[in-house]
């Protein structure tokens, strides 16, 4: 099975300390770390382990520019076949449906029977996988938890429902999947990974290669424009029980039973 | 050859028509045991290498007093007076079975000698050396039989209990003492028949026992007696020869070179491949334990020395906790598989991975590479480097518990477990109080100072143990040593990334705190991290030398740079807990409890287990990131030590073991009855200044400052 998985390189929360700059339109962006976007690095482990027991090849495309590249080897050194870079000027500035247009365009170039993204970015809007999806006219599910496959032409998927619920479908390839995070354990890449596959080129596409039209990407064509960021003022602060454990305990049983959190 | 028909005992001339008999057997068990052992030796050829013979001296050296000496036995009373008692008889039988043995072959094999003083004292000696050992060998098989000792359980997801066939080669001791006793019992009573000499008596030994008892059997039968004797005694010597190599008695043959070649480095991690340097490591295909090849000649010698006594479990406290860790059976799962897939008869199998089918993921990861068990093996038996092998093994293969995972990429991308910014390292000494009596200059190279303190990350960034970091410094400065700190240059000393198996990013760690310590022109390091300090002591090469705190502490209360006062609080009883790596692994015991001794009204109290034998708070590093599967947290366990011992005050030199601890109190539900503190932090509040007046303000308010963990 040839599977494509869609990854994004996003500033990783757990180990930054975010802050808006002075203009108001964005977070300061000297001294952080980025790396790639969690769920889909579970869509990388997933997609590796489906080749490694149905066969196929796993490539991994991001639109971005070279410092993206940093993922890509990222996940070839998890054991992704190939990793492939397109960028081009033209493609800054693209909304979702922009992003999901150059997607496309790279997708028709090849012959993936399965194409993963994660459930959604850390910074995004959880769209691109569906808009591809439709701009391909594959069929899509979102939320996946378990992907099982039937045969050459069928999976048999699990998806996550609102309240802890699951539901299994069938779905038929080629199709998209978005990937939810905890579907598997993805594996660990260190340094000596990394190295491994430093020398392996990563080859890189521009919009004159993918045959795109400058006017249906990047920010001209973009119809979702961010106008503002900001960080939501603090609430009201946690309720501290400073008495003893025993009355403590009994307050927390007492609040968590109103509340509807004890049965 | 023997001179005079005198000298010629009777018995020998007994033994002559069954000589062909006696030498098949030689010859054969022989054989048997020369096969056997090369069969043995096969996955030891296969093995990755391991440099095991520099140093003669000193390891002749460790074979006389661990071997030899028997130096860990006494740890445990019973069995190792018991073993004790055994080994010193078989080491003075050695010529006694080998002088029985050639007695039943034709006399030209025979070494040339004449019955003197000397024979007749060894004789004498021997007699009750082989009466102890059968004695030991009785008492062992009840011991075994009727007391059964909890360390000798086995576990039922470790397989089936192993007792009878330790009592199958007790018994088979017993009777090669008996038949020897028989043999000599037998001969001795024809001699006196025959009014031939028959040497001294040795009164209530085995053999005289016998030979009283035989007094007035007839010749014939007695010769009889003494060829079945004779025969017994070389058919169940050549049977242990043998049946050894298959179980737990190997160790008898093994445990000389084990000792030998042990490891003579405590606090170092071997390289992932002995011969490679570091440069060189991306070459390496494969890194760590994957496959059984993948040990090194060592390691299975370990394997094949162990005498399953469990001790090492008995220490651990990944087993004492229900961890689904046990040093013993980490090693006898080894040497089952060596002996299944190394099989005498059949071809070798082909290397499996070690962990997915002997090994779960979670048992390598519980460990907190404490060294209980090591420091308690009588045979000095390795499992840290095994640990950090399959550890190696694991990470070279993807397979890294996802809240490792994290931790360790935070580590690569910004220095430090937390993720937080290398900018902020040096925050805990901003603190506006602390700052008013303490400064602390980051070293540049040019600022004179000789002293570098370094950190480390849990005291860098964690809010609680950036105390230590104060205190440590505010001692330091009582010292009036000239010290600095490398700032936010400093990163993670990585020792627990190397003993996590993570060896890349602890060398590209290590790399970046050898380029920033000498260009930061420092003499000498001070840390107050006992991982901090082994790394810098063992991992790191090239760097000043490096000393603990409490080392410094204690020498200036030794030279009177250090004065007291006396404990506000009198009614509180101390203990102190060795940290792993100040103790263990680096033999600082004395140190911090001269420092406690010398404060005035301090009274303390040793828990059951300090020392060698202290029990870990549960690790440090990564360690407090892993989530194990465990019935209980070590802390807690370590804590209920320190009530055991009356102790309410828990002193240590670690703040990892600080942070366990503290947390354990809690969980324990002690925080009404106990706390904890780190050493520097108490000598910092203890220490007596000549305060003098800061920007107009009191004495007692800077006194007050200095008080633990309140200085922020």
């Amino acid at each position: 099975m040839n599977i494509l998985v869609c990854v994004k390189r996003v500033v990783d929360t757990s180990e930054n300390e975010i802050a808006l700059n002075s203009a108001g339109d964005d977070i300061e962006r000297n001294d952080l770390v980025y790396s790639i976007n969690e769920p889909d690095n579970y869509a990388v482990e997933e997609a590796l382990q489906i080749a490694a027991r149905s066969g196929g090849q796993v490539t991994v495309v991001t639109v971005g520019g070279e410092d993206d590249e940093e993922i890509l080897r990222r996940e070839m050194a998890m054991g992704a076949n190939q990793g492939v870079l397109l960028t081009d000027d033209c493609f800054a500035g693209s909304d979702g449906r922009g992003v999901a247009t150059i997607l496309k365009a790279f997708v028709r170039r090849g012959n993936y029977d399965l194409i993963l993204t994660g459930v959604q970015a850390e910074d995004g809007a959880a769209q691109v996988g569906g808009m591809l999806a439709a701009m391909l006219d594959y069929p899509f599910a979102s939320l996946v938890t378990s992907i099982e496959v039937l045969d050459s032409a069928k999976l048999k998927i699990s998806r996550e429902i609102e309240g802890g619920n699951k539901e299994l479908n069938e779905i038929d390839l080629p199709c998209v999947l978005s990937i939810q995070t905890g579907i598997n354990e993805p594996r660990y890449v260190g340094m000596r990974g990394i190295r491994a596959v430093a020398s392996i080129p990563v080859p890189s596409y521009g919009g004159t290669e993918l045959g795109l039209d400058g006017g249906t990407v990047g920010a001209a064509a973009a119809k979702v424009k961010r106008t503002d960021y900001f960080v939501p003022a603090l609430g009201k602060g946690a309720e501290m029980f400073r008495a003893n454990r025993e009355e403590n305990v009994e307050k927390l049983i007492e609040l968590l039973a109103a509340k509807g959190g004890l049965k | 050859m023997l001179e005079g028909a005198q000298f010629v005992p009777a018995f020998l001339s007994w033994l002559v028509p069954e000589w062909p008999l006696f030498l098949k057997i030689h010859v054969l068990g022989l054989a048997c045991f020369t096969y056997i052992v090369a069969r043995r030796l096969v996955p030891l050829v296969r093995a990755a290498r391991d440099p095991r013979f520099d140093r003669p001296v000193t390891r002749l050296g460790m074979v006389l007093k661990y071997w030899l000496g028997q130096w860990k036995h006494p740890r445990y009373k019973t069995a190792g007076s018991l073993h004790i008692l055994v080994f010193a008889g078989f080491i003075l039988l050695v010529i006694r079975t080998f002088t029985v043995l050639l007695a039943g072959v034709p006399e030209n094999f025979r070494l040339p000698g004449r019955p003197g003083v000397a024979s007749e004292a060894y004789g004498v000696v021997t007699d009750y050396a082989l009466t102890l050992v059968f004695l030991c060998m009785l008492f062992a098989m009840v011991r075994r039989l009727v007391f059964k000792p909890a360390r000798y359980a086995v576990p039922a997801r470790y397989g089936k209990a192993r007792a009878a066939d330790a009592i199958f080669l007790l018994a088979l001791i017993a009777l090669l003492m008996l038949a020897d006793s028989l043999f000599e019992a037998a001969n001795r009573a024809a001699q006196a028949q025959q009014g031939l000499p028959v040497g001294v008596a040795t009164v209530l030994s085995l053999p005289w026992a016998l030979k009283t008892a035989l007094a007035s059997t007839s010749l014939p039968v007695l010769s009889t007696l003494s060829s079945r004797a004779y025969l017994l005694h070389e058919v169940v010597f050549y049977f242990l020869l043998c049946y050894r190599p298959f179980g737990i008695q190997f160790h008898v043959e093994t445990s000389l070179f084990n000792v030998y070649c042990a490891k003579l480095e405590k606090g170092t991690v071997k390289p992932v491949d002995w011969g490679v340097g570091d440069e060189h490591l991306d070459e390496v295909k494969s890194f760590g334990v994957k496959t059984f090849e993948d040990f090194t000649w060592k390691q299975m010698l370990d394997f094949y020395s162990c005498a399953d006594c469990g001790r090492c479990s008995d220490q651990c406290p990944a087993n004492a906790v229900g961890r689904p860790l046990s040093p013993r059976f980490l090693t006898i799962k080894a040497r089952d598989y060596a002996f299944e897939h190394y099989p005498m008869l059949r071809r070798p199998g082909n290397g499996q991975p070690l962990v997915g089918s002997i090994y779960s993921e979670d048992e390598i990861w519980s460990c907190t590479t404490c060294g209980a068990c090591e420091e308690e093996c009588p045979l000095l038996v390795e499992y840290v480097d095994k640990i950090v092998d399959l550890r190696r093994g694991l990470v070279d293969d993807g397979k890294v518990p996802q809240s490792l995972q994290k931790a360790l990429k935070a580590l690569e991308s910004r220095g430090n477990p937390y993720g937080k910014l290398g900018k902020k390292r040096a925050d805990w000494a901003q603190a506006a109080d602390f700052q008013r009596t303490c400064s602390v200059p980051t070293l540049t190279g040019k600022n004179g100072a000789d002293t570098l303190y370094f950190i480390d990350s849990i005291t860098s960034y964690d809010d609680r143990m950036q105390s230590i970091a104060r205190s440590t410094a505010r001692i330091l400065t009582h010292l009036r040593e000239k010290f600095g700190i490398l700032g936010a240059l400093e990163k993670d000393s990585g020792h627990e990334v190397r003993r996590f198996g993570e060896e890349m990013l602890f060398q590209s760690l290590r790399r970046d705190n050898v380029q920033a310590i000498k260009a930061c022109g420092a003499k000498r390091i001070v840390t107050a991290d006992p991982h901090a300090y082994n790394a810098l002591k063992h991992d790191y090469r090239d760097v000043p030398p490096v000393e603990h705190i409490s080392q410094l502490i204690a020498r200036g209360v030794k030279s009177g740079a250090i004065g007291f006062k006396p404990l506000a609080d009198g009614n509180s009883v101390y203990t102190y807990h060795d940290p792993c790596y100040l103790g263990r692994h680096n033999q600082v015991y004395e140190e911090p409890r001269n420092v406690l001794d010398a404060i005035p009204g301090l009274k303390r109290v040793e828990m059951g287990r300090s020392r060698d034998r202290s029990f870990c708070c549960g690790g440090g590093g990564l360690a407090l990131f892993y989530e194990p599967k465990e019935e209980q947290r070590m802390g807690v366990k370590r804590v209920q030590m320190a009530a055991e011992a009356g102790a309410n005050v828990i002193v240590t030199a670690c703040p990892y073991c600080l942070a366990n601890m503290e947390d354990a109190i809690k969980v324990a539900g002690l925080d009404a009855k106990m706390r904890a503190i780190d050493l520097a932090e108490l000598a910092d509040q203890q220490i007596a200044r000549e305060v003098p007046k800061v920007e107009g303000r009191e004495a007692a308010v800077i006194q007050q400052e200095c008080a633990v963990g309140r200085s922020s």
